[in-house]
């Protein structure tokens, strides 16, 4: 399946699953991120990491090996 | 009646502002009991028995995390009269995670909706009366960078507080966790007080371990609540925590569609500004010139200068020279007047000539940290830091370091990890510093005949220590733990508020100096008694040269430790010692013991080597060598570890970071020391032994498996070995 970290630059996509555990998982969906979400990826840094989002209305940075815990459509 | 309002809110919300709004100058800084994290409270403008406390800017009340742990502590444990929770207008949907948590807690809850001077902007509306209705608590619209609502927002708190009724959470969660709640309810009724039941529900649903160690449920009680979770959690088919995160969004989601309408417009002149200045190709140009300037600002032009004044001028012309001649005017004892002249004001003044310096760079900091642009140094430098332990922002005290350490650690105040900021403070002045110059300087010229490689690889050494020790304590015990997410919030940009700016500056300045003052002053005293005094013809007292101190005769005593790496006689001690008053004393220390003609700082600035001859006679190229890098790793001046001190803001850590530097800094040279002589042909003896046994040492400890995978699991075992 595929992953926010795999996600491009420009696309949107609706977040299905959220793997992980622990104070990272609770991190990640206190912030926003959860089943259902709607995710803009705005860019990723000049040195390629981390990326930047959009989710409900405001801008998250996400480095992409937190990225990929995120399963997305 | 006195009352006790709490101030919460998410980061960036606005917080800061609308605290010095509501309070003025009536504030006390300190910090929450046990913890890094500041503590703030102040008093209401005209209300003197009315006590605000800013709690830390939070997104959630999970029991990760320091400020969360010490807010949720906060609100159930001191039970504050009301809550003024502050809101986010322009970021709503986020802001009010936290707010469905607060109204949990059984405390009466105002929101203030902040930031609606940028909705209005925006087109936006919201309807404030709705959203009143269904949150269960009053809501005040407020714009804080205007001074608009603040005050009402107080007065609403300060009445509802007095109404003495409490906000009832009016959210609800769907059928099924509701019905598991409910169970909870009844099964740890016993144990969980009335006032706030809900909130308790909530978090044993949530398997809290934070909870569950605070109420003792019995073997019984647990059971069925385990029961009850475990049911929903099967037919949700998810976990209990993410249930219940999944379901506060749900619920504002659904009220953000009812009561705010959005006007869909284009991008936002912050999303503007962030498309040029994180851009793929001009993020690291705009950064190179941004940090340039508080660089060019802070240190070289301004920085210099005022430090300069107050360092020569202030104190060394105006202050000095006044106490001194006031204590001879009124025949103080030669002794007292050394010991106020030299000891204190010389030791502290030499310390408080920095505060100037530092004043400019917090000011710098604090425009960077308001309008928004620091967590966009985070994103962009987050790749090449996170791999030695540091966050992206150790980048600024690093740079700043490499003008002084003193606002170097002090800028490690915008990390908010305390993983990473801790790293950052131990490793910033590895980093050589302006004082430390003179003596590359020295070493330089009077042993390399003014080699051009010295001073880079003076730098190249100080980098090489940062990555060295970022990787090595990366691994320990202390530095692993729970993985850090780096899932971070990047604010919009806004214009920085002048209050804002020169409070958070002045706060920043004035704790350096008290904290710091302290330690200084104790350790001024220190050194200047053990250099004046001294036996002379048997009898204790005051001694003109250095050679019959104290001092001197407890170099003589600790010399031979130094002696495997090439500099084990007394002068290089006792330099090295007082290098911990200043670092560019050691030169002066060198030119006084050796007996230069002149002054040795000013000869090494005016590029005069020749006259150095003496101080060169003592040293080889390899002892000297070991030399500079001992005094460029070892502990820094005292104003530094007095910066540590105030940042650690714990003994233990404080001495921790003092102690690494310093072994970090002798196996470094002794390996330098013994392998230089074995490969310049003096043969392989104990030393090289000893050397080679730290060389496997250090290559052990960067290349083994870090704590990490342990660390991982931790975070997850104890919360299931406890449900059981």
């Amino acid at each position: 399946m595929k992953t926010l970290k795999t996600a491009k630059c420009g696309e949107t996509v609706v977040v299905q699953k959220l793997d992980g555990e622990g104070a990272l998982r609770r991190r990640i969906m206190d912030m926003g991120i959860t089943k259902g979400t709607s995710i803009y990826v705005r860019k990723v840094a000049p040195l390629g990491d981390p990326v930047e989002i959009t989710v409900r209305g405001y801008e998250l940075s996400i480095r992409k090996g937190d990225a990929e815990n995120i399963l997305v459509e | 009646m006195s009352i006790k309002i709490a101030l919460a809110g998410n980061p960036n919300c606005g917080k800061t502002t609308m605290f010095n709004d509501l309070t003025g100058s009536n504030q006390f800084v300190g910090n929450w009991p046990g913890v890094t994290v500041e503590k703030k409270e102040g008093r209401l403008k005209g209300h003197k028995d009315v006590t605000i406390t800013d709690l830390p800017g939070i997104y959630s009340l999970s029991p990760y995390t320091l400020e969360e742990v010490v807010t949720r502590n906060y609100l159930v444990g001191e039970h504050p009269d009301v809550i003024l929770d502050l809101v986010d207008g322009s970021n709503i949907e986020r802001n009010l995670y936290l707010t469905t948590q607060l109204t949990e807690m059984g405390i009466p809850v105002v929101i203030a909706l902040n930031m609606m001077d940028v909705v209005r902007k925006n087109g936006d509306r919201i309807d404030v009366q709705k959203l009143s209705a269904a949150l269960g608590c009053p809501v005040v619209e407020t714009a804080a960078v205007k001074g608009e609502g603040s005050m009402k927002a107080a007065q609403t708190a300060l009445q509802l507080a007095q109404s003495g009724r409490r906000t009832e959470p009016q959210h609800t969660f769907c059928d099924r966790v509701e019905q598991a709640l409910t169970e909870i309810e009844e099964a740890a009724s016993g144990k969980i007080p009335a006032e706030n039941r809900r909130w308790y529900a909530v978090k044993l649903f949530e398997r809290d371990e934070k909870v569950l160690a605070q109420i003792a449920l019995s073997p019984v009680e647990s059971m069925q609540i385990e029961k009850a979770i475990a049911a929903c959690e099967q037919e949700m088919d998810d976990d209990s925590e993410s249930i219940i995160t999944n379901e506060r969004y749900n619920y504002i989601a659904k009220l953000v569609k009812n009561c705010v309408h959005k006007k869909h417009s284009g991008l936002s002149t912050s999303d503007k500004i962030d498309q040029i200045v994180t851009n793929r190709w001009l993020a690291l140009p705009i950064f190179a010139v941004v940090m340039f300037f508080v660089y060019y600002i802070s240190v070289t032009t301004i920085g210099d200068i005022v430090t300069g004044f107050t360092n020569d001028t202030l104190f060394g012309e105006w202050i000095s020279p006044a106490v001194e001649n006031f204590l001879v005017s009124i025949n103080t004892a030669d002794w007292l007047v050394g010991l106020v002249v030299e000891g204190i004001v010389g030791g502290v003044g030499a310390v408080l000539g920095f505060v100037p310096q530092m004043l400019v760079l917090f000011l710098l900091l604090c425009i960077l940290e308001d309008c928004g642009y620091m967590a966009r140094i985070a994103f962009i430098m987050d790749r090449i830091f996170r791999r030695f332990g540091l966050s992206g922002k150790s980048f600024i005290p690093m740079l700043i370091g490499s003008g002084c350490g003193v606002p170097g650690i002090m800028a490690s105040r915008t990390i908010e990890q305390d993983r990473d900021r801790k790293m950052t403070i131990m490793t910033t002045t590895f980093i050589p510093c302006g004082a430390k110059m003179p003596i590359v300087a020295l070493i330089a010229g009077a042993l390399f005949g003014g080699a051009w490689w010295v001073a880079p690889s003076a730098y190249f050494i100080g980098v090489a220590a940062v990555i060295i020790s970022g990787i090595i304590l990366k691994k320990t015990k202390m530095f692993a733990g729970d993985p850090a997410p780096f899932v971070m919030e990047l604010p919009a940009y806004h214009l920085p508020t002048v209050v804002n700016v020169l409070r958070g500056t002045w706060e920043r300045g004035w704790s350096f100096i008290k904290k710091a003052g302290t330690v200084i002053l104790l350790a001024s005293i220190f050194v200047w008694f053990t250099s004046s005094f001294g036996f002379v013809d048997g009898s204790f007292g005051m001694v003109e040269d250095m050679d019959a101190s104290i001092l001197a005769a407890i170099g003589s005593a600790i010399a031979p430790v130094f002696a495997p790496l090439g500099f084990g006689n007394w002068q290089s001690t006792v330099a090295t010692v007082l290098g911990l008053v200043a670092k560019e004393e050691v030169v002066g220390v060198f030119g006084t013991l050796y007996a230069v003609a002149g002054d040795a700082l000013e000869l090494v600035e005016a590029g005069d080597f020749g006259a150095l001859g003496n101080i060169a006679q003592h040293f080889t190229a390899l002892s000297a060598y070991s030399f500079l890098v001992f005094n460029l790793l070892c502990a820094p001046c005292f104003a530094a570890i007095g910066a540590i001190k105030r940042e650690m803001n714990n003994a233990k850590w404080t001495w921790f970071a003092i102690g690494y530097q310093t072994i970090f800094a002798y196996t470094v040279s002794l390996m330098i020391y013994q392998f230089g002589l074995l490969f310049s042909g003096h043969g392989f003896g104990l030393g090289t032994g000893v050397a080679v046994v730290f060389l496997i040492c250090y290559v052990w400890l960067l290349f083994r498996k870090g704590y990490k995978e342990d660390g991982h699991l931790k975070a997850v075992v104890p919360a299931a070995v406890k449900a059981q």
